[in-house]
């Protein structure tokens, strides 16, 4: 027996090792949460490398700060270093506002809708590798001690990198969304088809979960969906790169990452994000013809505006005069908005209340809440609700009526024509054209002169500075 | 190309130093977890392998040689994030192996050293690829293009490497 034994020593050793390594791997395949049962030894092998690196990308990093700020462009890197921190801010921002801006579209009905943005940040660096092609993680030189907690999404300014697996106390271990163990929840930037981010053991990204039937183009940008709870909403991830039909049905896109994930040196690991509410005044429930109203020509000062109001308390007759008069032709002409009173008249929506009230004596409310009975006594409010109707003035007519009937007072309108009384010497583009010409007022104006007043309805000249815009012919000028 | 075979008694028994034991391998671990990151290609090379069988090689005791291929591939699966004992499975085979192979053959000479490499960077690979595959689970893919171009760099590497670390080697 001692013979035996002694004669396939080695080899009975090896089988005994070998065999507590297999046990050990199924303790840990079995157990499949967060490997805690092994957290020993690697807190061992991490404390005994890591320090190496530090220490070396801490001399290479000192080394190239003296070297670039004292030597080779003094303050330059810093200022350079200084203006990268705030593009990958400006970035994030960017990202941030437009997918807000698309969501608050798409998603106006949903008041109690929540948005996500990155709040807080921390920034590291990257200091080593796993060293292994099956395993494509990286170690960064932030831990428990700079608050750093598993699951915390990793990026950069060009894209999403990981996000962290392992938590030591000066160090966390990056798991890249090229690992075949990671997964993102990610969507297409324009089709908006959802997918799910994983890597492959060759290290390429594919984009899975994607049905056949889906329009998905070469080159189209690739998004944070945020389902995943991990990565905040509409970071980018990268661009299509390859689309070939998979198999059962599913599509079989490849993604490029933004990132240089072969190449990382500094990262950012997203340590807060906050989730809040849209308030239901804020500019999600703003409508296409209000954004269109904010387009349109401004509502002039109220003191201009009260000067015009005595005007054409003055001279009521020449405001109001009879359609066919002179100056009815100088004014738009009803059929304007009565032709047209649907969409055309939400989308430009200025011309009939003015030229219903001003140019002619009708004193019955428009089909669709354009405009309103005339009532001269009453002042333009410009603090009240007011409809889109009332967003763009008419020559001088806005200053003896006001549309009494706002059918649909929205407050995002209100917002609308607060922001386009201020003075008019911001240069505004040119409202749509109706058909008739005459009836658009001066833009360029600051202030709505008396329009039955030849001497005082004059052309202004626009300024140096504003757009140059059709002026409307004098009006007592023959049409 | 020369593979002698020798006796036991005609084979050089070397030993080294404990810094050296310990450093070797740390420093194998520190350049595999670090040059990556500047030189991305610097990972088709598993300089925690090449240090098992030069360590295997030159003791020619198969045990210590498993021992050394055992801890060192533990180590190295800790600093992965996938479950610890893949890489040290893998490794105690190839430094039982080298071990093995290094009682009964001249492993000396530069050919020897770079078809034993060669060898046993294969057989680590199909190790590695059997357990992961069938114990742990994972989703691999075997390329024999990829497995024989990364054999050949890491055995021209491991020459080089194995005459650098033949100065730390001790007459036992």
């Amino acid at each position: 027996m001692e013979s035996v034994l002694g004669r396939y020593r080695n080899l009975i050793i090896l089988v005994g090792v070998l065999f507590l390594q297999v046990l050990g791997l199924a303790v840990q395949v079995k157990r499949n949460a967060e490997n805690e049962s092994s957290r020993l030894i690697r807190i061992w092998t991490v404390s005994a490398v890591t320090p190496f690196e530090k220490t070396l990308v801490w001399i290479q990093t000192s080394t190239g700060n003296i070297w670039h700020n004292y030597f080779y462009l003094r303050g330059v890197r810093a200022e350079n270093r200084e203006l990268k921190a705030e593009i990958e801010r400006l970035r994030l921002q960017q990202v941030r506002l437009t997918e807000d801006a698309e969501q608050a579209r798409r998603l106006q009905a949903l008041l109690a809708f929540k948005e996500q943005f990155i709040s807080q940040t921390v920034a590291a660096q990257v200091i080593g590798s796993s060293g292994s092609e099956q395993s494509r993680s990286v170690y960064i030189d932030k831990g428990t001690r700079e608050g750093i907690k598993p699951d915390m999404a990793v990026i950069t300014a060009d894209g999403v990198v990981g996000k962290v697996l392992r938590v030591f106390h000066s160090t966390s271990l990056v798991l890249l969304i090229d690992d075949q163990s990671s997964g993102v929840g990610a969507l297409l930037e324009k089709s908006r088809v959802q997918g799910v981010l994983k890597g492959t053991p060759s290290g390429e990204v594919i984009l899975e979960k994607v049905t056949s039937d889906e329009l998905v183009q070469a080159g189209e940008p690739v998004l944070t969906s945020g389902g995943d709870r991990i990565f905040p909403k509409g970071l980018r991830v990268g661009t299509v790169s390859k689309i070939s039909s998979g198999a059962d049905l599913f599509l079989n896109i490849r993604v490029k990452p933004a990132a240089n994930l072969s190449k990382l040196e500094e990262v950012l690991v997203v340590t807060k994000v906050e989730e809040k509410e849209i308030a239901p005044s804020q500019n999600s429930t703003m409508r296409a013809a209000d954004i269109l109203a904010q387009r349109l020509p401004s509502v002039p000062d109220k003191p201009a505006v009260e000067d015009a109001n005595k005007n054409a308390a003055n001279k009521p007759a020449n405001s109001l005069k009879a359609p066919g008069s002179a100056g009815a032709q100088t004014k738009p002409a009803p059929a304007n908005s009565s032709a047209n009173p649907g969409a055309e008249t939400a989308a430009k929506p200025t011309n009939p209340p003015n030229t219903t009230s001003a140019g002619g004596p009708k004193k019955s409310a428009p089909p669709s809440g354009v405009g309103g009975p005339v009532d001269s006594g009453t002042q333009i409010n410009y603090g009240s609700q007011v409809p889109p109707a009332t967003a763009r003035p008419a020559n001088g007519a806005a200053a003896t009526v006001k549309p009494a009937t706002a059918q649909k007072p929205a407050p995002p309108v209100v917002k609308a024509v607060e922001k386009t009384a201020k003075p008019a010497a911001l240069p505004k583009p040119k409202p749509p054209q109706t058909g008739n010409d005459e009836s658009q007022p001066d833009q360029a104006k600051p202030a709505l002169p008396d329009q039955a007043s030849p001497t005082e309805n004059k052309p202004a000249q626009p300024k140096a500075d504003q757009p140059k815009v059709d002026q409307p012919p004098p009006q007592d000028s023959p049409q | 190309m020369q593979i002698t075979y020798t006796s036991g008694e005609q084979v050089e028994v070397y030993r080294f130093s404990i810094p050296v034991t310990i450093g070797v391998p740390l420093i194998a671990f520190f350049l595999q977890a670090f040059v990556p990151l500047r030189f991305p290609f610097f990972s088709m090379f598993d300089l925690p392998l090449l240090v098992t069988i030069f360590f295997g090689m030159a003791r020619r005791n198969p045990v210590t040689g498993l021992l050394t291929g055992g801890i060192i591939g533990l180590l190295q699966d800790s600093l992965t994030h996938q479950a610890i004992g893949i890489y040290g499975i893998a490794k105690t085979v190839v430094g039982y192996g080298a071990s093995s192979l290094g009682v009964k053959l001249d492993v000396e000479n530069a050919g020897s050293r770079f078809l034993v490499t060669l060898v046993f960077y294969v057989t680590h690979e199909v190790v590695y690829f059997l357990v992961a595959r069938g114990l742990v689970g994972q989703n691999l893919r075997w390329s024999w293009s990829h497995e024989l171009w990364a054999a050949l760099a890491n055995a021209f590497f491991g020459v080089f490497l194995f005459a650098v670390l033949d100065r730390f080697k001790q007459r036992a």
